[in-house]
């Protein structure tokens, strides 16, 4: 196939000229094969912090010894260590300073998603109100820390770029919704170049939220399984960098083939249970890239292991891709990273496809016999031309992504 | 430079209770008094929803809806951005008061309600849109932003788009470190091509040009106070009806200037 003539009613495909993913299994890309590859698991009792809960977390190692320094002193939280130490693996910095050379730094933009950037700055502030006023300590600087649009801000300034930035906070579909704002920008022409990815870290927020909906299982979680009960919460930051497509390319280039969103219109913390919303947008993200659902080598699902999640998103990839697609999730390695999932496992997707591989889903025994579709559960050696990620978030926010290989 | 028509507009902020009044005191027709934001309850819920609905959700709806009726067209067809600057400080402040506390157990409501995107599921819910809908935050520059992915949206896809840009106040103590003072939300319905609902016609380009203040003071407050209100100087040009170059408050080293074009 030749992706370089096709035109509408599909985009152009964009290069992914450099991606890096730190998580619990590992920081960068190596470390993250390898992860993969011997299908380890990177979940552990919760130790986090003053958290009393039984549940697993995937906690990223080190994220407490990254300092940040000098004039971004003020952004120094937990959220943007994790960032800064996600950006500095596998020469994602370099990579975009390269390109911000070539095009200008003001024709790069910055969409991150997350979706409770550095909250837990403001919830351990909130344990040091002044025991007369009630006010939050002098050093508890919110713009910079907690606010949603930090972490973005924050890379854009590492990075040294000036195009336009902005936070995608749409839960966990967030950072694979960055990959549809930046394409779109690409498409009309404001911007040459974008840096997209996700970073969320661990907080009480997120712990006892969904520990408050009975949504954390307090085993590491098992997607798909018959005896899935629940999400393990991790944190993580992935990033990509983007670009139009140049005429000549690696073999092993890997290409955003097109992004595929939809609203569920159904309830704010349950999928619709026929999995429309989710088939609606795996089918824009085939249509916007003129893949066939046969065309699919791999689908890295949402899959957080939640019974009513997994079984709407089976329904929806059964529906339209019927049942011989080899499909996992891989967040019984890495856990479920919120607004950084769809971020890590779009890297995940890209590693499939460069390295001929299907990640198996760890820690699921069985694969539920009333979800019809092929689940691996032990990595398969195999071509992957196109693979799908999925990320689905509350409020019933679908976004998947296609990638595929340039050859 | 991205184009587009705006068909509708739905604004509620202190002292500005809909479009229709809002143009007429923008246009200098009636004076601004300023009193604290009314936000209807979101009628468009089912009542269990709607007691629970938060300032920020309240806020979303009321305006999307008004911009849409106001274009006559069907919420449930139509594409939205959600911009803003965080999510509901009430609730916020609520789960941190919490989770600093012996009792840590926050009530399920009050955390799926802690999503940014609160409103823009809410919104699904009630209009019926499957549609995409993106939920965009850039602090102060955060109706910038947003009116940039819409206008985007409107030109990359060739379809509608209703930006939806607003932000609720904080209670103490996140108003000390935070203080946006009361609500205030704009909603836009964006399309490519002009028609009978069309009001004008936007050309947006980025420039470092300074951006333009409101000659009234008090105006002028609200529109720095609240980052949804950067949108007073583009809704004060649309109500004057003339056409002007403006320039929108964006990013601290680019702005938004925009060519404003009254249509019939």
């Amino acid at each position: 196939m030749n992706f370089f003539d096709q035109e509408a009613p599909g985009v152009r495909p964009l290069l992914l000229s450099s991606f890096t993913a730190t998580s619990c299994i590992g920081r960068g890309l190596d470390q993250t094969l390898d992860a993969l590859r011997r299908q380890d698991s990177g979940l552990l009792p919760c130790r986090f912090e003053t958290v009393d809960l039984e549940t697993f977390v995937g906690e990223v190692a080190g994220v407490d010894e990254v300092g940040i320094r000098g004039n971004l002193r003020s952004f120094d939280c937990r959220n943007n260590r994790l960032a800064q130490l996600g950006l500095v693996q596998d020469g994602f910095v370099e990579a975009v300073k390269d390109v911000a050379a070539r095009v200008g730094a003001n024709r790069v933009g910055v969409f991150i998603g997350t979706s409770t950037a550095g909250i837990l700055q403001t919830e351990l502030a909130y344990r040091r109100r002044d025991s007369a006023t009630g006010a939050l300590p002098a050093d508890f600087i919110y713009a910079s820390t907690h606010s949603p649009f930090s972490v973005a801000d924050f890379a854009r300034r590492t990075l040294h770029l000036s195009g336009p930035v902005a936070t995608v906070s749409s839960a966990c579909s967030s950072s694979a919704k960055v990959f549809a704002s930046a394409q779109r920008m690409i498409a009309v022409g404001i911007i040459d170049a974008a840096v997209v990815g996700g970073v969320d870290s661990l907080c009480l927020t997120t712990l006892y939220g969904f520990n408050s909906l009975e949504l954390t299982s307090a085993h590491p979680c098992r997607p798909f399984d018959p005896a899935r009960d629940g999400i393990s919460i991790s944190e993580g930051a992935a990033f990509a960098l983007i670009e139009k497509t140049p005429e000549n390319l690696d073999a092993d280039a890997i290409l955003l083939l097109g992004v595929g969103e939809s609203s569920d219109a159904y309830h704010m913390s349950s999928p619709r249970p026929d999995g429309l919303g989710a088939r609606m947008a795996m089918a824009a993200a085939l249509q916007a890239g003129g893949v066939a659902p046969s065309e699919v080598d791999y689908i890295n699902l949402h899959g957080t292991a939640t019974p009513s999640n997994d079984a709407a998103e089976g329904n929806a990839v059964s529906a339209l891709f019927g049942s011989h697609t080899a499909c996992s999730s891989t967040k019984g390695a890495t856990g479920h990273a919120l607004g950084a999932a769809g971020g890590i496992e779009a890297v995940i997707a890209a590693l499939a496809l460069r390295h001929g591989f299907i990640p198996a889903g760890v820690n699921t025994l069985h694969v539920d016999p009333a979800i019809a579709i092929d689940y691996v559960l032990e990595n398969r050696a195999q071509v992957v031309s196109r693979a799908l990620s999925n990320s689905f978030g509350f409020g019933g926010t679908n976004c998947s992504l296609l990638l595929g290989r340039a050859n | 430079m991205l184009t587009a028509y705006i068909e509708g507009i739905g604004l509620l902020g202190p002292g500005l209770n809909n479009w229709p009044e809002g143009r007429r005191i923008l246009a200098a027709e009636a004076p601004y008094v300023s009193r604290p934001t009314d936000l209807p309850p979101p009628a468009s819920l089912p009542p269990s929803e709607r007691r629970r609905a938060s300032r920020a959700i309240k806020l979303a709806l009321a305006i999307g809806h008004e911009a849409i009726a106001a274009a006559q067209l069907d919420p449930a067809t139509l594409a939205t951005v959600f911009s803003s600057s965080a999510g509901d400080g009430y609730n916020c402040h609520e789960i941190c008061q919490a989770l600093a506390s012996n009792d840590r157990q926050l009530s399920p409501t009050r955390f799926h309600n802690s999503v940014h995107n609160a409103p823009a599921g809410y919104w699904s819910i009630a209009s019926g849109a499957m549609a995409s809908s993106s939920v965009i935050c850039a602090h102060d520059a955060s109706f910038g932003a947003g009116l940039l992915e819409a206008l985007v949206q409107v030109v990359a896809d060739n379809t509608r788009c209703v930006l939806i840009s607003y932000d609720t106040d904080y209670p103490e103590p996140l108003r000390a470190v935070r203080p946006v003072p009361d609500a205030f939300g704009v909603a836009l319905v964006l399309a490519p091509r002009p028609s009978a609902q069309a009001l004008a016609r936007i050309a947006v380009s980025f420039t470092d040009e300074a951006s333009l203040h409101i000659a009234d003071e008090s105006l002028e407050r609200l529109r720095q106070s609240i980052p949804a209100a950067r949108s007073l100087t583009l809704l004060q040009t649309i109500a004057r009806g003339g056409a002007a170059r403006i320039i929108v408050d964006y990013l601290e080293y680019m702005r938004l200037g925009v060519d404003v074009t009254p249509c019939s």
